[in-house]
């Protein structure tokens, strides 16, 4: 614990706020899977959240960047909120990376193409430039020598972490992570929890939708738990783990903590 | 192993593999006599070949005429190579005059000068050459053909004819259809409910008429609907209608692809802040043009051949043009001649076609599957 503590100390949390959400609910026609979300995130933040399937909690972070549109309440993004607006949509993606369960890299790009993409398009950057922050997040995240291949022809592990170099790229003020090591074996796991770790102690402002209770233990600085599209409880991961509040989460950490 | 325990152990020798595997006698044998069955249709096959090639190598070539320019040269009962010979320029140019036919022919070595960059790996600024082809490229050949400008002689498109008027029909045809069909596909798959009904209601319409049907009525109804004095030449109206065709297929083929992409690629470039014209053009489409490769060359080609039916509107294209021919009182009874004649023709062209889109399969492929 002192070591995860130490870790979690020199992260710091400063007041500006990235993300607020406030009474926002989602539909998937009759089904209501988000109701009544209130969420505030500060610049810094790391923030895990777990929950049963199903628990409405990918949902949630797939609207922040709009991939779900919600039909009530309000987010805010970076001081922008998210409404139909397709050119205030745009500007909120360029400034918030995605990473997916299943990696979706481009296949018919190589891995370098994929990084330099968006920043050539969407950041107007030349080749030359791009292409050069496209390695300088590959070596971040230690694949450079990987550039010239495709994603097909990488494992799971180094696919995901080309996935993180990507969204880099962009240089994010915010990065969200969709059960980024679900569909990972487990050996290769930890090759990308200690890319996300790394970022974290650099000061990124992350959410991450996760079932690895140990990253959330030495990285996070809240953690959420999601049950049937509510909020049920949030706190710092010693009291959240050592001290549940609610008898869903009690059920719910008994379950994931004892196999 | 008590070789091995004394360190003694030898690697063992690699061996020929069995006669019977390899070689010409394993081909034979895997493939044309591995059970009693496959050896009965083996022998059925043969026999077959036996008394159907030969008859046809003795037409075609040993009894044939190649020698002379009338019909009296062609008496030793082979094919009639002859006919084919003098009706030669008539067939690729139709009614051309014959001193303007370097036109056409310079037209088209322009083309083909201009494309072999395009198969030479290291070529650089191939994206430039594509774009001059497709954009500045008809402007010249169009002016080549028809004249009427830079002292060229006007040639009125009534005497465009034979494979010169094919090759016009299909190649316009092919390169207006694909991206009239992407955008349409596009608009199919629209959230925009005016979009994506014009979309459907365009493409269900012209994939509900026959061919024929859309040439009657580009030459006999449209004429009748417009304002007297106004005229749109036949071949022009002949064209309009078949890329119109064309493009609703070619619609349903790349829609076919775009359903084919997951729905991860989609968002993968949504999330970056790619707006929606540039996710289809760098990520979707790429991707999804690749996957139905097989179906855009199967449209082409069918619309190669398609082409043909420009005879029943009074446009005489290659086979148009023979046919023509064979009704001449000095050359009656060669059709024989004229139709395998054609049918080379056709089949090289579709057939290049065809070999081509395998090969572009296959550099395309980045060798692994998609995720």
């Amino acid at each position: 614990m002192s070591e995860s503590a130490a870790t979690r100390s020199r992260m710091e949390i400063s007041e500006e706020v990235m993300i607020d959400i406030v009474g926002m609910h989602k539909w998937y026609g009759e089904f209501h899977v988000l109701k009544d979300i209130n969420l505030t995130v500060h610049k810094g933040e790391r923030i895990v959240i777990c929950g049963p399937s199903g628990s409405g909690k990918s949902t949630m972070i797939r609207c922040i960047n709009r991939l779900e549109e919600h039909q009530r309440g309000k987010i805010i993004v970076d001081g922008t909120e998210l409404t139909s607006d397709v050119k205030g949509i745009e500007t909120i993606r360029r400034e918030v990376g995605m990473v997916f369960q299943h990696f979706n890299l481009f296949p018919h790009l190589t891995v370098l193409e994929n990084c330099a993409l968006a920043p050539i398009w969407v950041r107007k950057m030349s080749r030359k430039e791009a292409e050069d922050i496209a390695m300088k997040y590959l070596e971040r995240v230690r694949i450079p020598e990987q550039a010239k291949k495709y994603p097909g022809q990488l494992s799971g592990g180094q696919q995901q972490r080309v996935a993180i170099a990507r969204s880099l790229c962009m240089s994010p003020k915010i990065m969200l992570f969709d059960e980024p090591t679900s569909a990972l074996d487990p050996e290769m796991i930890k090759e990308v929890l200690d890319v996300m770790v790394q970022l974290a102690e650099e000061g990124m402002t992350m959410l991450c939708v996760t079932h690895e209770m140990g990253f959330a233990k030495t990285v996070a600085n809240r953690v959420i738990f999601m049950d049937e599209g509510e909020i049920i409880e949030q706190n710092e991961p010693d009291k959240f783990f050592n001290n549940p509040q609610s008898d869903r989460t009690k059920l719910f950490l008994s379950q994931i903590l004892t196999h | 192993m008590a070789e091995q325990i004394s360190g003694q152990h030898q690697p063992h020798p690699d061996l020929s593999p069995p006669v019977t595997t390899v070689g010409v006698l394993g081909w034979l044998r895997q493939n044309l006599f591995s059970s009693p069955v496959n050896s009965l249709f083996t022998l059925a096959m043969i026999y077959l070949l036996y008394i159907s090639i030969p008859p046809i190598i003795k037409w075609a070539f040993i009894d044939a005429d190649w020698a002379g320019s009338t019909r009296e040269a062609c008496d030793s009962g082979g094919a009639c190579w002859v006919f084919v010979k003098v009706r030669f320029s008539q067939f690729m140019y139709g009614f051309y005059p014959e001193d303007q036919t370097w036109r056409v022919n310079m037209a088209f070595l322009l083309l083909i000068v201009l494309s072999i960059p395009l198969f030479i790996k290291s070529f650089p600024k191939k994206a430039w050459l594509g774009a001059f082809i497709l954009c500045i490229y008809p402007i010249i050949a169009f002016y080549l053909f028809y004249g009427d400008a830079f002292g060229l002689e006007r040639i009125e498109t009534t005497q465009w004819g034979g494979l010169m008027l094919t090759l016009i029909l299909a190649g316009v045809g092919i390169v207006a259809a694909l991206p009239i069909g992407i955008v349409l596909a596009l608009g199919r798959r629209s959230n925009m409910p005016i979009v994506k009904s014009i979309c459907i209601g365009f493409i269900e319409f012209w994939r509900g008429v026959p061919l024929i049907t859309v040439l009657f009525m580009s030459s006999v109804m449209l004429p009748l609907f417009l304002p007297e004095g106004v005229t749109i030449d036949k071949l022009l109206r002949a064209l309009i209608g078949i890329v119109l065709f064309q493009s609703a297929y070619m619609a349903e083929v790349v829609r076919g692809g775009l359903q084919a992409i997951p729905k991860g690629q989609y968002e993968a470039a949504d999330a970056l802040g790619l707006s929606y014209w540039k996710s289809m053009t760098l990520i979707i489409l790429p991707q999804a043009l690749k996957l139905v490769i097989p179906g855009i060359v199967n449209t082409f080609i069918a619309l190669f051949k398609d082409t043909t039916l420009v005879l029943i509107i009074g446009l005489f294209d290659l086979l148009g043009m023979i046919q023509a021919a064979f009704a001449d009182p000095k050359w009656l009874g060669y059709a024989i001649e004229g139709y395998v004649f054609a049918a080379l023709v056709f089949w090289i062209f579709c057939y290049s076609m065809s070999h081509y889109s395998q090969r572009l399969e296959r550099k395309l492929h980045t060798g692994h599957k998609r995720n």
